[in-house]
C-alpha cells in the first residue's frame, strides 16, 4: 500500500506496476471442478425473468455461445466442457443484475465449431455475434452505432488501475497476435485511426504494429481513459458525456491479443490473465479459465484467506470487492488484489475537515470539499449543478488522501447512480 | 451456515494513504511544542498552569459537548487538546483560572461544537475564544501590566503597545534578532519567534497546514507595514519589527490556517492570507487595538465561504 510521504507537501505518485515478467513466472491454474459464468442482464431487462436458452442438465461444448432465451445478443460463450448444474438470477452492484449460470466441468474437452465457421469472414455481425464476451469484454457496438459512430480506437498496453500488469504482460509477450488482432478489428470494424498506448519503459520496438504507436506515462491517474483523451488525443470529455460521445473508444491490449489468437486457432479464447495481488503485497501473473472460482486461484497460489479478509476485484483504486470465494472470474477481471482483514484501512464517521488534500491532488479539478457536503446529506442535483459531480472522472483519488477518511469516491458513484436513476425514471414517465 | 467465513465488502478506493486527523492534531501539538516550552522556561509555573488547565479543559468541555449532543466521543482526535493549547498559548502566563475555563468553553462550546464539531466551524474555535476576553476584560489582555511581577534582562514593556503610545523610538531597543530570539513580553506561546517558525515550517513541509496562507499573510504584513514605515517612520515601526511582535508568526502557521475556516483553493488562500496580514496592519496601525491579528483573522475567516468560490474551471465543464 502506498503511505503518504513524510514530506506531505511533495505531491503522491502512484506508479503503475512496471515489473517485467518472464513467460516462466507465469502461473497456470488447472482446469477447476465447476465454473461459474455471469450473464450481465441488459438495463431495460433488469426486472424481467428472463433466463438463458439452456437449462441444467444439459451439456455445453468449450466456446459455446449460451445466450439470453428472449434475446440473442446478450451472451456469454462456455470456457469449459460440461454439463449445467445451476441457473440463477444474481444480483450485482449499482443495480446491475446478472444470471449466474454454473456448469460442472466433464472430459475430453470438446470445442465448439461455430465461431471457427463464423470467424471465415470478419464482417461487424461477427463483432455482435461473439467478440463482446472476448477477455476485457470490448464493446464492439460503438462502431456501428448510428449516432456519433466511433472513429478511434485506443488499445490500451497499459493498466489504468495499479496493482495490475496484466495489459503489459500481452504487450510483451503477445506481439504478433496483438498484431493479427489489430488487423482483424480494423478488417472487422473498419475504423478509421487506431493508436496503440504502451508505457514509456515497456522497452520494445512497435515499429511493425499496424497502428499509431504513442507512450504513455505509466503513472496513475493519467492512465484512466479520460485523461488520456485529454493527454494523448487533446480532446477535453465534457461533464456527463463519455469518450464514445467524442467518437473515440478504448479496448484491452488483451481483447485485442485474444481476438487475435482466436482467428489464428480457430478456437474462442476462453482464458483470462490476472495479476493476483496476495496479502504479501507481490503481484503474481496468473492464466485461467474463464469462470473460474477465485478459491481455486488461491489454492494454487497458496493464498489463505480468513474471516473479514477483503477479495477485491480490479484494481485498489476503482475495484470492487466480493463477498465470497466462489466468485467467479469474469471477462474483464485483470486484477484480484487480496487483503488481511489487518490491511484493511478504517473508513470514520467524520465530516469533512475542509483540509483540502483532495481538492490538490484531483485530477479533475472538482471542488471535493464542497461536493462532499452536497452528497452526504443527499442533495444530489444541487452537487451536480454547483459542484461539479459529472466533472469527476472517478479515479479514487480524494477518498485515498482523505484525512477524515470519508468514502469520497463512495459518495460520489452513489450520487451519479441516483441521479442517472432519476433522469432515466423521468424520461419514462415522461 | 454460522461458522461461514465472511469477506469485508466495502467500496473503491481499497488503499489508504494512512493520514488521519489523530494524526493531523498531534503534529501540530508537536510543532508549537519549541514556542510552548520556551514559554514555560521564561514564565515557570503559571506557565504550566495556564497550558495544562486550558488544555485539560477544553477536552472535557469536548467530552461534555459530546455525551449532551448524544454524538461519538471525539476528544481522542486530540482537536480539542489542540484548540486548548492554541488558545493557552495566546493568553498571558498570569490568566486567572477562571479566564481558561471560559476562553476553552467558548472555545470549545460556542465556537466549535454548535456549529457541529470538527470541520463545521466558520472561526477558529481559539481566535473566538481570545477575542471575547480581550474584549470583556481589556486588563487582563495588558502584557505590561500582565506581567508586572516577573524580572527579566531585557526590556520589560509589550513591544507593540509600546509601539502604539510612544511611536518607533520606543522600539528601537528591540531588534529582529533579539525579538526572534524571544527577548519580549508576550503571551505563553508567541515570543519565541524562532521557536514557532521552526514549527511553522514543520508544518508546512509535512504538508499539515498550507503553505500559501502562511506566506500570503506575512507577505501582507510585510509589504503593507513597510508601506506605512515608508509614508512616516516616526508613528509607524518598519516590517521588520511587526512580523516578530504580537500574535504575527502565530497566526501565519497556526492561527490563519486553520482547516475548517480557510480556503482551499490556490487564489482564494493568496487572498485570505494577504488580507488577513493587511488588515492585521491597518488595525495596529490605525485602529484602536493594540495588536490585531485576532479581529483581521476572525474578519478573513467570515470571508473564506465566499472567497472559495474562486476557483479553477473543473475537467470538462460545459458552462
Amino acid at each position: 500500500m502506498i503511505k503518504r510521504s513524510f514530506l506531505g507537501l511533495a505531491k503522491p505518485k502512484f506508479e503503475v506496476q512496471r515489473i517485467g515478467l518472464p513467460l516462466s513466472e507465469v502461473k497456470e491454474v488447472p482446469m477447476p471442478k465447476q465454473v461459474t459464468l455471469m450473464l450481465k442482464k441488459p438495463p431495460e431487462r433488469m426486472a424481467g425473468t428472463d433466463t438463458v436458452a439452456l437449462s441444467p442438465g444439459e451439456t455445453v461444448r468449450t466456446g459455446q455461445k449460451i445466450s439470453l432465451s428472449s434475446d440473442s445478443e446478450t451472451y456469454v460463450i462456455s470456457s469449459v466442457t460440461g454439463t449445467i448444474a445451476r441457473i440463477k438470477p444474481f444480483a450485482g452492484d449499482f443495480g446491475n443484475a446478472f444470471i449466474a449460470i454454473t456448469i460442472d466441468v466433464t472430459s475430453p474437452e470438446v470445442f465448439d465449431e461455430a465461431f471457427a465457421k463464423r470467424a471465415q469472414s470478419l464482417d461487424p455481425a461477427l463483432a455482435g455475434a461473439f467478440l463482446s464476451a472476448l477477455p476485457g469484454n470490448p464493446a464492439f457496438s460503438v462502431f456501428f452505432r448510428e449516432e456519433t459512430p466511433v472513429t478511434t480506437l485506443g488499445i490500451l498496453g497499459i493498466e489504468p488501475d495499479l496493482a495490475s500488469m496484466t495489459r503489459r504482460f500481452v504487450l510483451s509477450h503477445q506481439k504478433a497476435a496483438l498484431q493479427k488482432g489489430i488487423e482483424a478489428v480494423k478488417a472487422i470494424t473498419g475504423v478509421d485511426r487506431v493508436v496503440l498506448l504502451v508505457p514509456q519503459d515497456a522497452g520494445m520496438d512497435f515499429k511493425d504494429m499496424a497502428a499509431e504507436v504513442r507512450t504513455v506515462a505509466a503513472a496513475y491517474p493519467g492512465t484512466l481513459p479520460k485523461l488520456l483523451m485529454k493527454d494523448v488525443f487533446g480532446q477535453t470529455v465534457p461533464a456527463g458525456k463519455t469518450c464514445e460521445d467524442l467518437g473515440c473508444t478504448f479496448f484491452s491490449a488483451e481483447s485485442v491479443a485474444a481476438l487475435g489468437t482466436a482467428l489464428e486457432t480457430g478456437r474462442f479464447p476462453v482464458e483470462k490473465v490476472i495479476t493476483v495481488t496476495g496479502k504479501d503485497q507481490k503481484p503474481v501473473v496468473v492464466t485461467a479459465k474463464i469462470g473460474t472460482p477465485v478459491k481455486v486461484i488461491f489454492d494454487e497460489l497458496g493464498i489463505v484467506t480468513g474471516h473479514l479478509d477483503r477479495v477485491v476485484f480490479g484494481g485498489p483504486m476503482t475495484g470492487s470487492a466480493v463477498y465470497t470465494e466462489d466468485y467467479p472470474v469474469l471477462p474483464d477481471t485483470d486484477a484480484i488484489l487480496v487483503q488481511d482483514k489487518t490491511q484493511i484501512p478504517p473508513l470514520s464517521q467524520y465530516p469533512c475537515i475542509n483540509c483540502g488534500e483532495c481538492v490538490r491532488i484531483c485530477p479533475a479539478r472538482v471542488p471535493v470539499n464542497m461536493l462532499v457536503r452536497y452528497l452526504e446529506a443527499g442533495r444530489y442535483d444541487e452537487a451536480a449543478d454547483l459542484y461539479d459531480l459529472h466533472c469527476c472522472i472517478e479515479c479514487g483519488l480524494c477518498s485515498f488522501v482523505c484525512v477524515a477518511r470519508i468514502p469520497i469516491f463512495q459518495y460520489i458513484r452513489l450520487g451519479k447512480f441516483e441521479l442517472s436513476r432519476m433522469h432515466a425514471a423521468e424520461a419514462h414517465h415522461g | 451456515m454460522v461458522d461461514q467465513k465472511k469477506f469485508t465488502v466495502s467500496h473503491a478506493p481499497f488503499w489508504h494513504d494512512g493520514s488521519c486527523i489523530r494524526s493531523r492534531s498531534y503534529h501540530t501539538m508537536l510543532a508549537a511544542l519549541p514556542a510552548v516550552l520556551f514559554g514555560v522556561v521564561r514564565y515557570g509555573m503559571p506557565a504550566v498552569g495556564v497550558i495544562s488547565l486550558a488544555v485539560s479543559s477544553a477536552m472535557i468541555w469536548e467530552y461534555v459537548m459530546n455525551r449532551i449532543m448524544r454524538r461519538d466521543i471525539t476528544i481522542g482526535d486530540g482537536n480539542a487538546a489542540l484548540i486548548g493549547l492554541i488558545f493557552a498559548m495566546l493568553v498571558p502566563a498570569s490568566s486567572p483560572w477562571w479566564m481558561v475555563i471560559i476562553g476553552t468553553f467558548v472555545a470549545i462550546v460556542v465556537a466549535k461544537q454548535i456549529y457541529g464539531g470538527i470541520g463545521g466551524n466558520p472561526f477558529h474555535p481559539a481566535l473566538v475564544a481570545v477575542a471575547m476576553l480581550m474584549l470583556s476584560w481589556k486588563d487582563l489582555f495588558d502584557f505590561d501590566a500582565a506581567l508586572v511581577n516577573y524580572e527579566f534582562d531585557f526590556a520589560m514593556a509589550y513591544p507593540l503597545a509600546a509601539l502604539k503610545h510612544f511611536g518607533t523610538a520606543a522600539v528601537e531597543n528591540f531588534t529582529p534578532g533579539a525579538l526572534l530570539m524571544g527577548n519580549q513580553i508576550g503571551a505563553v506561546g508567541t515570543p519565541f519567534g524562532l521557536g514557532l517558525i521552526a514549527g511553522g515550517l514543520y508544518l508546512i513541509v509535512r504538508g499539515f497546514v498550507r503553505w500559501e496562507i502562511s506566506l500570503s499573510f506575512l507577505a501582507g504584513i510585510f509589504v503593507t507595514a513597510f508601506i506605512f514605515h515608508q509614508a512616516d517612520s516616526a508613528r509607524y515601526a518598519g516590517p521588520a519589527f511587526h512580523l516578530f511582535t504580537g500574535y504575527t508568526l502565530m497566526g501565519a502557521f497556526f492561527l490563519a490556517t486553520e482547516d475548517s475556516s480557510s480556503p482551499v483553493h490556490f487564489i482564494p488562500m493568496l487572498i485570505y492570507g494577504a488580507g488577513g496580514g493587511i488588515l492585521t496592519m491597518l488595525i495596529r496601525n490605525i485602529g484602536i487595538h493594540v495588536d490585531g491579528v485576532v479581529f483581521a483573522l476572525l474578519v478573513m475567516n467570515i470571508a473564506n465561504p465566499l472567497l472559495d468560490k474562486i476557483r479553477p474551471k473543473a475537467l470538462g465543464k460545459v458552462f
